[in-house]
């Protein structure tokens, strides 16, 4: 018995030690960020791997701030190589990259992703303004005599008379997930900047504004349903009234049980995402680490996949998995900058 | 003279004697009904995660009339006797579309035949050239095959059996409802057993997904905490129990075990990462991390075990092992370990249980992964099955509601397994004096 336990730990030991030596060989691409990302990046990886003679990658869903620190820790081969993003990297990061020796970031952008509000299909659709859904949702909003007071209102009908007279209800997700800071910035800015006394604020009291404008109520008329989408979508399906906020795909998927609500009149459909015209969307991005290409294998290669009209195109297989393309001149322009190499440089640098 | 009140049969002891039996009845009545909340919690989990989940290891398929044209594939036939050497630019997609639009040649233009080769997993042309790697005499040759469906065609039947035929919810269009209900016709539709979902990696089309990548990851990662957490904590337990003095530094030391026991399993993720990634280099995403990352968060719950397992057997054990001439150690490898096995091993079986379920310390080390290729040892990249099971919960696609509670059967039985086994180990094995 004892000796048998001995073996085993002494087993144990040596096999750390063996590993702790040789963690530097990698032949698998390493992909870290954006959970939004995520559904798009693991379906190239896949189809990469499938159709082509390199390992799979393997893709993390780190959430787009934590991938980028992982990303920008070193360019060393412990390092990921690429990072999925659901906003543009900040000038921090590209420094934090820099000093860390991260110099050739190339940035690729991927299409679309837009912001759906939507309800079940046992109901009628409520289709907003971002006007209303700032009203609706905000923590304050200013009266008549231009004073900011906690959010009065209660049913929809407060909002605006044209609205139905039901509880303001809406599901959505919580501050630490990306469609809501999404949602924040596009939706609830976009809504409070249609008071001219609140976007002169911009200029004169940034703090202000910024609380005004991004804070989201917290006396129960917004549910924090969690980071997971498909629960809000349950949640829905239970309860007709509520209306839920969650990212496009999860609509798309869901078309039969669910229904987008229009937005400034607009509907949340692949071609007004594309053209910008739903006000709700944004784009996507993956950044590679230049140091890795040709050490690394296969990750031109998978850049390749990932903005080939096979994938992103108007009829690419990510289409069917919700992404938004970019309109055809754009991914143009894309594939130009990934085969140039181009780098991101800081803003002072151009 | 005896107190009146103290007599049995009077008034104010009779009342007594009721109020005792009513709260002896309100206790029991607890008691059933605590057991009853509990029973009927688990029962509801069980329905849920049973009618969702059995379907998991099944999926629709087609019965196909596929070509193995060697032309089309640019497969030489090779001489007989030999294998076939299959190119990766072999093109399968063609036959299985060649062989859809033969079937339904009223399919015309590209976004119609787009449409029906849509009905077909995106697998399903690697899994056609496996048929043929697998069977090579199949080359030229004209086969009736099944063939994998996409997801939505699985959901088309369910809810056709769900809502009884009436206006079943579909993201398909109505021509490619009438090519599946065409093919329904003829018998060329049918549910069959999925062994993919046992065997196969990740994949993000629910058909082709499975847990046995998950699952080796699991037994890869539970394998280095046992051989690493059970010889440090028993060797640990027997020091503190049977060599160590009593002083001050030891009770603290003891209070810090217990402490550890209890803190939350994400800090020893941080830990883990720290130390095996930051400070060893260890590959990311490897069972060897996981594996000790967990060990660190099962050791104490070992050395508690094994602690108590150690003190319950009898000093005089001790004592006339000593008499007769036994050092220290021979008392312990040779008695009180012999002894207290049972109780030991059950602990660390009740440890690994806990250590099996947990995701968020290998969120850290990240084994939380999108992970394709089945790990074949200790340093490649592999998720685990609770891992699996909140990725899929995540995941867009309808299809994966099933695999994930069909996952969760899965971690169930392995946990009903390992907790059956640590019952059966202490009923069998434990002496009682």
């Amino acid at each position: 018995m004892r000796s048998n336990q001995l073996s085993i730990a002494v087993l144990a030991l040596a096999s750390v030690a063996l590993w702790a030596g040789h963690a530097s060989a990698r032949d698998q691409i390493r992909i870290v960020g954006s959970s939004t990302v995520y559904p798009f990046s693991t379906v190239v990886a896949e189809e990469f791997g499938r159709s082509t003679s390199f390992k799979t990658p393997i893709v993390e869903s780190t959430g787009t701030g934590g991938g980028l620190k992982l990303f920008c820790a070193g360019a060393g081969l412990d390092t990921p190589d690429i990072a999925n993003a659901s906003r543009r990297i900040k000038s921090s990061e590209i420094e934090l990259c820099q000093k860390n020796g991260v110099s050739k970031i190339i940035e690729v952008e991927i299409g679309y992703d837009g912001i759906a509000i939507a309800r079940s299909k046992e109901s009628n659709s409520i289709d907003l303004t971002l006007k209303q859904i700032f009203l609706a949702l905000a923590r304050e909003v200013p009266t008549p005599s231009g004073e900011f007071v906690a959010n009065p209102n209660i049913t929809w009908k407060d909002v605006d008379p044209s609205l139905p007279d039901i509880k303001i209800e809406v599901l959505g997700p919580p501050p630490t997930s990306g469609t809501r800071d999404a949602f924040n910035e596009l939706a609830m800015e976009g809504g409070c900047k249609t008071f001219p006394e609140i976007e002169a604020l911009e200029k004169t009291d940034k703090t202000t504004y910024k609380r005004i404008c991004q804070s989201i109520r917290e006396d129960g008329a917004y549910v924090e349903a969690g980071e997971n989408d498909n629960l809000i979508v349950q949640k829905l399906v239970a309860n007709p009234s509520a209306l839920g906020i969650f990212g496009f795909s999860f609509l798309d998927q869901n078309r039969d049980r669910i229904r987008g609500s229009l937005v400034n009149g607009v509907e949340s459909d692949f071609d007004n995402i594309a053209s910008g015209k739903y006000p709700v969307s944004r784009p996507l991005f993956f950044y590679v680490k230049g140091e890795h290409i040709g050490t690394i294998p296969g990750i031109s290669e998978y850049v390749n996949e990932f903005i080939g009209e096979k994938a992103i195109g108007d009829y690419g297989y990510l289409a069917d998995r919700g992404l938004i393309p970019a309109p055809s001149d754009e991914r143009k322009l894309i594939r130009a900058d990934v085969n140039a190499g181009k780098v991101v440089k800081l803003a002072a640098e151009n | 003279m005896v107190d009146p009140r103290s007599h049995w049969q009077s008034e104010s002891f009779k009342r007594r004697l009721r109020r005792r039996n009513a709260s002896e009845r309100r206790f029991r009545f607890f008691g059933v009904a605590a057991v009853l909340v509990a029973g009927a919690a688990l029962s509801l989990l069980l329905v849920s995660v049973l009618s969702n989940g059995l379907g998991a290891a099944y999926r629709t398929e087609f019965a196909l009339d596929v070509e193995f044209d060697p032309e089309i594939l640019g497969i030489e036939t090779p001489p007989p006797g030999e294998a076939v050497e299959i190119l990766a630019s072999a093109d399968f997609g063609a036959i299985l579309r060649t062989s859809l639009m033969r079937r339904f040649p009223e399919a015309e233009g590209r976004s119609e035949i787009r449409e029906l080769t849509a009905l077909l997993s995106r697998g399903a042309s690697a899994e056609l050239a496996d048929r043929l790697r697998a069977k090579p005499a199949l080359l030229g040759q004209r086969a009736r095959i099944w063939i994998p469906t996409s997801d939505d065609v699985n959901f088309l039947l369910k809810s056709r059996e769900s809502d009884s035929g009436a206006n079943p919810s579909t993201r398909l269009s109505d021509r490619q409802v009438g090519w599946v209900d065409a093919l329904m016709d003829e018998d060329r539709v049918a549910n069959r057993f999925n062994s993919r979902f046992f065997t196969a990696g990740d994949s993000r089309e629910p058909e082709l997904a499975g847990i046995g990548g998950a699952l080796i990851g699991t037994a890869l990662t539970l394998l280095v905490t046992l051989a690493v957490s059970f010889p440090l904590g028993v060797s640990a337990a027997i020091y503190l129990e049977e060599f160590a003095p009593d002083n001050r530094w030891t009770r603290l030391l003891e209070v810090n075990i217990n402490n550890l026991a209890a803190v939350p399993s994400i800090v020893f993720g941080l830990l883990g990462l720290a130390v095996f990634l930051g400070l060893f280099g260890m590959p990311r995403s490897a069972p060897v991390v996981g594996g000790l990352t967990l060990a660190l968060m099962t050791l104490p719950v070992i050395i508690i075990a094994s602690r108590a397992s150690i003190a319950a057997v009898p000093f005089w054990i001790r004592e006339s092992a000593r008499g007769l001439g036994a050092s220290p150690v021979q008392v312990v490898a040779h008695q009180v370990l012999p002894i207290a096995m049972p109780g030991i091993v059950t602990g660390t079986l009740l440890g690994l249980a806990r250590a099996m379920g947990e995701t968020a310390p290998l969120l850290m080390i990240g084994m939380v992964a999108f992970i394709v290729d089945v790990p074949t040892n200790f340093a490649d990249a592999s998720s685990a099955l609770p891992v699996q099971i909140f990725l899929w919960a995540d995941s867009p696609e309808r299809g994966f509601v099933e695999k994930v509670s069909g996952a969760i059967l899965v971690l169930l039985a392995l946990l009903a397994i390992l907790n059956g086994a640590a019952i059966m180990l202490r009923q069998r094995f434990e002496q009682r004096w």
